[in-house]
Parts: structure tokens; sequence; C-alpha cells
């Protein structure tokens, strides 16, 4: 299948997601926020729903591998110092602006919050601008 | 019990979703980021897919009143676009751009037991905790802030 169709059928697939965990918890389907309030210092009282999420995404590419013998996992493009420094700024972005691409550019938007419009199209320009630098001017 | 079921459910069915669309490949996420090169438009049909079905999903669900397995719809009650908010963003944005990753793929990624993602999520986790730290730091001297 053409990888734009199987882009329209997975993000349809994590709209369903979105939908279902708002229907059965009442939660946004924001990973950043999932995993932020696992951690210290105050962590959240209702952790076990937060973990029992998390260890859904990553039995995902499990299952799916079981089935079709590909797992579908890309291989980091960056070294490791890169990576340490884009996790970094990743962990800092996401808790001060309250949120990622999940809780704002798909439940956010889709809940027309100018709050997450707003940060969708900032971390879309920036993450271009870095892009652009990285690999056409430095 | 059936919310954490419910979760567990939800996040699969999230991860399954990244992984489908393809982006569980940074490769894919710096291609799209990429305009001035080879434009990879995959992300952009990944965002029509999931906003279609959770804009139309959600119109569905809110007017029930309630959740099936909670008392209530848990919403962000910020409205205002401030600093912290597009800073934020803006940070993230840069993090993404030079990794292609955000925190959904790169935790899903944990699965390839790649040491280079767990690198990445450990990182992000620092980044994580090091603003939840500095908040508390700053609540002790000034009125707290609305969860």
């Amino acid at each position: 299948m053409h990888p734009y169709v199987l882009g329209l059928i997975g993000g349809a697939v994590i709209g369903m997601s979105a939908v279902l965990l708002m229907t059965f918890s009442g939660r946004i389907a924001g990973i950043s926020g999932i995993i932020g309030n696992l951690l210290p210092p105050k962590p959240a009282d209702d952790r076990a729903w937060r973990a029992a999420f998390l260890l859904g995404l990553i039995l995902a590419p499990l299952c799916l591998a079981t089935f079709t013998g590909n797992n579908r996992i890309g291989a980091p493009t960056v070294g490791p110092a890169v990576l340490i420094g884009a996790g970094l700024l990743v962990g800092i972005g996401t808790t001060l602006g309250g949120g990622c691409t999940s809780g704002h550019g798909v439940c956010g938007v889709s809940r027309l919050s100018l709050r997450s419009i707003a940060a969708t199209v900032t971390f879309v320009a920036m993450g271009m601008v870095t892009v652009f630098l990285v690999r056409h001017v430095v | 019990m059936r919310e954490i079921l419910a979760a567990l459910l939800t996040g699969f069915l999230f991860g399954l979703g990244l992984c489908i669309a393809g982006m569980t490949d940074p490769a894919v996420i710096q291609g799209f980021l990429d305009i001035a090169g080879q434009w990879n438009p995959t992300l952009l049909f990944v965002m029509a897919g999931g906003v279609t079905v959770t804009f139309i999903g959600y119109r569905l669900v809110f007017p029930r009143g309630r959740p099936l397995f909670a008392a209530k719809f848990t919403l962000p009650t910020a409205s205002e676009i401030d600093w912290p908010l597009l800073s934020g963003a803006g940070i993230f944005g840069i993090g993404w751009g030079l990794a292609g990753y955000c925190p959904g793929p790169a935790v899903v990624s944990l699965a390839s037991g790649r040491g280079a993602v767990v690198l990445f999520v450990l990182s992000m986790l620092v980044g994580m905790m090091s603003v939840r730290w500095m908040r508390t730091q700053r609540s002790a001297t000034m009125p707290p802030e609305p969860a």
C-alpha cells in the first residue's frame, strides 16, 4: 500500500484511540502528559492507567511484528550526542508547552483549542526551521 | 480496573496507528519537516486521518455528559496563548527536528530494543523532570497553577 494511504489509515487508528480513551476514561490522549505525570517531583495519583497506556504503546509494534513480520520501527538518523540533546529539548518543551504532537496536534486541534492550534503551528514551524538549518545551511 | 484495561487497549491502538502510519521512522518525520529537500508529506495524511476521526468522535462523545468509567471528562482549562506555551512548543519543535522523534513514537520505538532510542527517552524524561522540578520551586513562592 502507498505510504500516504497507510498514513491516512494509521492516523484514523490514532484518532479512534483518542476517541475511545475519551469515551472510556474522559482523558486526552496526550503522550507527553501521560508520561510527565508519572514522574517526580509530585507524580499524579492516577499512575496505573498512565502506565497501562504506555505499556500498550510498546506492545503494539511487538504484536505487529508477530503477525506481519515487520514492526515498522525505523533506525535513528542521528548519533547519540544529538539524540541526548534532542531528547532533553523534547522533554523540556513538551512539559513547558503542555503537550506534544498527540495532545496538542491531534486532540487539541480536534477540540478547536486555540492554544493547541498555536502550539502545533509553532512546533511544526520550528521543526522545519531546524531541519532546514541542519540539512541545508550548516 | 476497567479504566486500566481501557488505557491498555487505547495505548495499544495508538501505538498500532503510529506504526501503520510510518511515524515510528524518524526519517519520515524529518522528511516532512524538510520542505527545502525531498519533502515527504506522509505526516500530513496522518494528521488529516487523526484529526478527522477525533473531531467527529469527540462531538459524539461530549454530549453524553460523562465518560463510561470515570466521573467526568478531564479537559485542559487554560485558554490563554501565553509565553510558556509558545516557547515550550518552539523548544519541542527544535528537538523534534533534530532527532525526528516526538514522545509517542519514541516510546513505541523502545520495542526495537535499540540503545539509541533508550538514550533519547531517558534524556526526554530528564527534560520533563527538570521543568516539573522548576515548577515546584516556583510554586513555593507563587500561587499554584491550575492542574
